[in-house]
């Protein structure tokens, strides 16, 4: 009871401190100088309800914590079918799924297709850096580096000499993978902490050089018109440029914005089971397991003849050219790209995206990714409120559910016995 | 008289003005239990690592089957052959026993990225035989039953045979084990003693024992190197090194 006493006048007292701060006290302009007012009596009273609230929650933790543990939770190994069962009806289900995933946007509005295009963009991210973060647990904060890389690659080449979508989307993966491979060599050596300084100075060092080349990338005002994937050379566009043809005119359909948008979606959809499937199988292959082992035990790996140079290099290279290839398709949908699209925030949110879908676990970041982008747009009307749901909701994760959405399961390997 | 596998001549270690190892000799010839003792501090894992590659030896040659080692990579010296253990146990905590197993043979497998994605028939023939190889060994120390078990969840004891059984699985001639014994029970130990025997009369292969159980290395060792602050102080038959008045001394001290 005095524990948890001293606790609550702890936590008020902290509250308070922050609550006065940054509610209670408000900067105005007058002229020239800066005024300070104190709020309100009804903001008072909020605040004080707050302090009150936080008080004797943590006054009452232990009781709050049964209450919640009372609450049954839903058993979700329970709905998943048995592992025999589940073998049997594995590829139907992601059958139906690939189909209900082609089918919906002809159906769904032109904005949530939109939507869905970008939360394809993420999932790729997230799956990405869960090579390098999840799997190899090399921490990296400049992931979005690479992203940049990716899309400016295709932006470049289709501005200055005129590259299809479809020729770009190997060249900028090859190139993001070559970063990739350059930045991995001077810090194999590193670990942790020292590794995510670096690599944040890369993901920085990237985005200035952008923001500065002028005369090749256009500086902050970027990159615009950047043309759009065309189906084997149809265009998605009113009226077709020289030399071309639109979709339109070709089945002899009207004209209708959304089918960009519907086209747009589908490439993504592709991409991701591209993606999805190329990293599901490294996961099972020797080279996945041997990123794992590499996080779990450097130097049992070393005195087990596993070269830990190449390890980390593949790791590096794979997660960029991911990034590499979401960044293409990124720079294709926006049509105009600028530095602005690559801030640290950036890298931030995929990380959270890995962190909170469960390290390692592919189903997790998918879900994870789908949470993050969908919960913003979600949470649109509370806009000024947005970044603080975010934060809120990291902290409920962390605290109900630190392993993530959907932990990493291992995989159970069959033992053929005589 | 049988081949000489691991030749050791004057190996040296410096740590800027520390002198870890000092001239010290080993050989280890074919089907052979060769240990290390000397008291804590005596340079003995020093001498491990420099074996194996994690430090690079001041001086000094190390011929493994006639092959010149010293100057190797840690991953290549373990390519050649020469395989060891920790003194506290290195795992793969959070993958299964049979994953610790799989890792372990890894340059024996098709690391090729495209065999690797269509899962051509090159590729599951080395698979399986590592599987095979993984069986084989989780069975000869009796983990079978834990295979898909997550090790770090082993108990202490099992960890230590899985780790022997994973360096077994790289298919090495001779075998570094560093304290294989330290916190293990007599039944334990029993086991361990018998697995060792095992691994040199059944299996063909070499050790090298660095163990402070004495019972233990008496019982089973054809020859024992006594070093004492980095430098060698006797070697010879566990009976010569019993009654070897300089060993009782460095052990005991001057009394």
């Amino acid at each position: 009871m005095r524990r948890s006493l001293y606790n609550a006048i702890f936590a008020a007292g902290i509250t308070f401190v922050l609550t006065c701060l940054m509610l209670g006290v408000q900067l105005g302009a007058e002229g020239t100088t800066l005024t300070v007012t104190g709020a309100d009596a009804t903001r008072w009273t909020w605040i004080g309800i707050g302090i009150a609230a936080v008080f004797f929650v943590q006054l009452f933790s232990d009781k709050v914590d049964a209450f919640f543990g009372r609450i049954p939770k839903p058993n979700l190994a329970a709905l998943k079918p048995e592992e025999t069962k589940w073998r049997r009806i594995k590829p139907w289900a992601l059958a139906a799924l690939v189909v209900v995933m082609l089918v919906w946007p002809f159906m769904a509005s032109r904005g949530a297709v939109d939507l869905a295009t970008l939360t394809l963009i993420y999932i790729m991210l997230g799956l990405g850096l869960n090579i390098v973060v999840g799997l190899a647990g090399l921490l990296d904060l400049g992931y979005v580096a690479f992203y940049a890389v990716g899309a400016y690659t295709y932006a470049l080449l289709s501005e200055y000499f005129g590259f299809s979508f479809w020729a770009c989307l190997p060249i900028a993966a090859l190139l993001a993978a070559t970063f990739g491979f350059i930045l991995g060599f001077p810090v194999l050596r590193l670990r942790g902490d020292y590794l995510a300084i670096v690599t944040l100075g890369f993901g920085e060092i990237i985005r200035i050089l952008l923001n500065n080349w002028t005369d090749l990338t256009g500086g902050p005002n970027g990159i615009s018109g950047i043309e759009k994937p065309t189906l084997f050379g149809l265009e998605f566009s009113r009226r077709a440029s020289e030399g071309s043809q639109t979709f339109h005119e070709f089945f002899g359909i009207d004209y209708d914005s959304s089918q960009k948008v519907v086209f747009l979606y589908l490439i993504a959809v592709v991409l991701v089971c591209i993606v999805v499937y190329l990293i599901n199988r490294l996961m099972r292959m020797p080279i996945g397991r041997a990123w794992e082992a590499l996080r779990e035990d450097e130097i049992a790996c070393r005195s087990l003849g596993l070269n830990r140079t190449v390890i980390k290099l593949s790791a590096f290279t794979l997660g960029a050219s991911t990034a590499g290839f979401a960044g293409c398709f990124f720079a294709a949908r926006q049509g105009f790209i600028s530095p602005e699209s690559f801030i640290f925030i950036e890298s931030a949110i995929i990380l959270a995206i890995v962190v909170l879908g469960g390290m390692g676990s592919q189903v997790g970041v998918i879900c994870a990714a789908i949470v993050m982008t969908i919960l913003p747009e979600l949470a649109r009307e509370f806009s000024e409120y947005r970044m603080l749901m975010f934060g809120l909701l990291m902290v409920l994760m962390m605290r109900w559910r630190p392993q993530g959405l959907v932990p990493m399961k291992r995989p159970h390997l069959e033992l053929k016995q005589q | 008289m049988s081949q000489l596998l691991l030749d050791v001549n004057e190996l040296t270690m410096r740590f800027g003005g520390l002198l870890a190892v000092n001239e010290v000799n080993l050989k280890v010839k074919n089907r052979q239990i060769v240990s290390i003792i000397g008291p804590n501090g005596a340079g003995k894992t020093t001498v491990f690592n420099c074996l194996s590659g994690f430090y690079i030896p001041t001086d000094g040659s190390v011929l493994f089957n006639g092959q010149q080692l010293a100057g190797l990579k840690d991953f290549q010296i373990s390519r050649k052959g020469l395989v060891r253990t920790f003194q506290h146990v290195r795992l793969f905590k959070r993958m299964t026993v049979i994953e610790n197993m799989l890792v372990a043979q890894h340059r024996h497998l098709n690391t090729n990225l495209f065999s690797g994605m269509f899962k051509t028939p090159a590729y599951r023939r080395l698979e399986k035989e590592a599987m095979d190889r993984a069986i084989y060994w989780l069975e000869e120390v009796n983990l079978l039953e834990h295979a898909n078990r997550e090790a770090g969840y082993l108990a202490y004891g099992q960890q230590r045979k899985l780790e022997i059984a994973r360096c077994m699985s790289t298919q090495p001639e001779l075998l570094l084990l560093d304290e294989p014994a330290a916190g293990l029970n007599p039944k334990e130990t029993k086991e361990l003693d018998e697995l060792i025997i095992r691994l040199r009369d059944e299996h063909e292969i070499s050790v090298l024992l660095i163990e402070h159980d004495m019972s233990l290395v008496m019982g089973i060792s054809d020859h024992i190197y006594v070093i004492a602050q980095g430098t060698p102080l006797a070697d010879g038959m566990p009976d010569e090194i019993k009654s070897n008045p300089e060993v009782i001394k460095a052990y005991l001290g001057e009394s």
